[in-house]
């Protein structure tokens, strides 16, 4: 009812509580009966265990569950909590759920006097609320802008999520991508011929479209660009439409640039189940292409946590710190090059071609909070706005409290995007759609430009729940391929 | 969970994708069509034997564009645009025509 209430009002405002109304809103796992999950023997004390380990090796994650002064100011800041009403997706419930174990069993006052401090024993029941409610957090981090302590939630859900794991319960969909990306070298399992073939189709389409042969290089040595995208991006729309994006304005900058087989995921779902050996092996595999192929820069394409893991984690991931890869530079994402490059007046843009739209701009969380884009500060914000402006004439922001550091996130984001949680994505979608909704009353927006895979997906699919059409969202680099004057 | 097709039991995951593609029939096919209510026409079973021709040389389902383009060159280009597969299979391809097809469902960021 609270979906629906806000969907009437068209506006977030905090929902009614409504206990467990997203209790069904659990993932498949990888053991159990129909996937619901199975828990090996001595799960317990397995648990308990990695839960001291992660609190004895992250300061971070123990300052997060020890300081919170349960003041409230983060309670109507979850997307899920606003779209649902269940008050476990309140980012301090959801906390709690681990917190209360770790008092128990990690702490003094806890071993003493658990009533009095919170703590909680570990059980079956609590467990079945872990591997529910922590796979209703995005990992977004909206609630950590909100919190006056910094309080992470996204830090918390990822030690639950590798606590999960060990104990059995390993989700299906995040498991079955990082198999695919470990064995295959991305997410969708796309072998090098079935990438060769895509790509030369692109480039036969292209040229079908605009009489111009752009090319779409694969494994070429020594190029300026090596250009690693989610592999979302060669498969579905409107994602390879931002490829192709990509494609027209290389080709019209005069830039030698190549995608590689070895390096056909920028995605890295290690992130999402808090893993750091699984990050750094993905991470390990651009970087040694790049190398491989004597790549003068890495540039990463449209995903926002591919940005945010090569942004702010590839430099900590490494023991050694970068040792063998120094002489690589810093890798650059996809807007800050192409902004660059149309800075410099390589690219020419005709805005005419999208007069007859109105776009805005969801800022993609991993993108918005997590990472750095320029040498300014806010420049994450304000490049990709810059680019959707010099294609277009009309564009205009959704409201103030929902872009930016203060984005909503899709609600697919954090390794959600499976069926399964459909129920728990269309209710996450709706601050964010709400605020779509807003601006399309208001100005009459026709298109909203995303630069991440999951989002875009999320969007495709929850955008018809909202009676909107599936059109609407489009690719950043799309919007300015489409423009790109091409000779 | 399992589909049932002349007293055989065919085990599927719980989103109804075949466990093994290598039992794939025709009848089964149309079995789960005839559950989703959704019959088959030519075009349908166009789509289908692309997927199957395309997954048996890549492991892979194909991508959208590379599907729309094969259905270009079999069906005409009228039908070559992803409307008309999304009319033909309104649960998307990922999800409906794979099944059909027998195939894994295609996951990751899509």
């Amino acid at each position: 009812m609270s979906a629906l209430y806000n969907r009437i009002m068209k506006k977030n405002v905090s929902p009614k509580i409504k206990e467990r109304a997203m209790s069904h809103g659990k993932p498949f796992f990888e053991t159990g009966n129909d996937q619901s999950g199975a828990l090996v023997e001595g799960w317990k004390e397995i648990a308990i265990e990695k839960l001291g380990e992660i609190a004895d090796s992250n300061r971070g994650f123990r300052l997060f569950l020890d300081s919170c002064v349960k003041c409230g100011a983060c309670t109507d800041k979850c997307h899920y909590f606003l779209g649902t009403g269940d008050p476990l997706n309140m980012p301090v419930a959801r906390q709690d759920l681990i917190r209360g174990v770790y008092r128990r069993y990690h702490t003094l006052s806890g071993q003493l006097f658990p009533r009095f401090v919170g703590a909680v024993d570990l059980t079956e029941e609590l467990i079945e609320d872990w591997s529910t409610y922590l796979y209703q957090c995005s990992e977004c981090r909206r609630c950590s802008v909100f919190c006056p302590f910094g309080i992470d939630t996204a830090e918390v859900t990822m030690a639950g999520r590798s606590i999960l794991d060990a104990v059995g319960l390993k989700q299906k969909y995040i498991h079955a991508v990082l198999t695919n990306v470990h064995k295959i070298g991305n997410n969708l399992g796309m072998i090098g011929p079935a990438i060769a073939d895509t790509l030369e189709s692109l480039e036969e389409e292209v040229e079908e479209d605009t009489g111009v042969n752009v090319r779409f290089p694969l494994d070429e040595p020594n190029a300026e660009v090596l250009l690693v995208v989610p592999s979302a991006d060669l498969y579905t729309e409107p994602h390879v439409d931002g490829l192709i994006g990509c494609a027209k304005i290389f080709h019209q900058a005069g830039i030698r640039w190549t995608m590689a087989t070895e390096a056909s995921e920028a995605a890295n779902f290690g992130l999402f189940v808090g893993d750091d050996s699984h990050m750094s092996d993905i991470a390990e595999r651009i970087l040694t292409t790049a190398q491989n192929l004597g790549a003068g820069q890495i540039v990463i394409g449209e995903c926002g946590h591919a940005w945010r893991v090569a942004s702010s984690y590839w430099r900590s991931l490494f023991k050694d710190g970068m040792q063998g890869f120094e002489q690589l530079p810093e890798p650059v994402h996809i807007c800050e090059y192409t902004h660059g490059l149309i800075t410099e007046g390589r690219v020419r843009l005709d805005r005419t071609v999208h007069d007859s739209k109105v776009i805005t701009f969801h800022d993609s969380c991993n993108v918005a909070r997590g990472s750095k884009m320029g040498d300014q500060p806010r420049d994450i914000y304000r490049i990709p706005r810059e680019l959707l402006k010099a294609a277009c004439e009309n564009f205009v922001d959704m409201a103030p409290d929902t872009i930016c550091e203060n984005t909503f996130c899709c609600g697919g984001g954090g390794g959600l995007l499976t069926d399964e949680l459909i129920d728990v994505r269309v209710s996450g979608a709706s601050p964010r759609v709400h605020a779509l909704e807003q601006v399309i009353e208001k100005y009459g927006v026709t298109h909203m430009a995303a630069i991440c895979a999951i989002c875009k997906s999320q969007f495709r699919t929850v955008l018809p729940h909202y009676g909107l059409g599936t059109d609407m969202i489009v690719s950043l680099h799309q919007i300015l391929g489409d423009a790109v004057v091409l000779n | 969970m399992t589909l049932e097709l002349d007293g055989k039991m065919y085990p599927t995951d719980p989103e109804g994708f075949l466990v093994d593609p290598e039992e794939w029939s025709e009848d089964l096919a149309r079995k789960m069509a005839e559950d989703d209510r959704c019959e088959l026409g030519p075009d349908h079973w166009q789509a289908i034997y692309i997927l199957r021709e395309y997954y048996a040389q890549y492991a892979i389902a194909p991508p959208i564009r590379i599907l729309i383009r094969h259905m270009g060159k079999k069906l005409g280009r009228e039908k070559a645009n992803s409307p008309y597969l999304y009319e033909l299979f309104p649960h998307g391809p990922a999800k409906q025509a794979c099944r059909y097809a027998g195939l894994p469902k295609p996951t990751g960021c899509i």
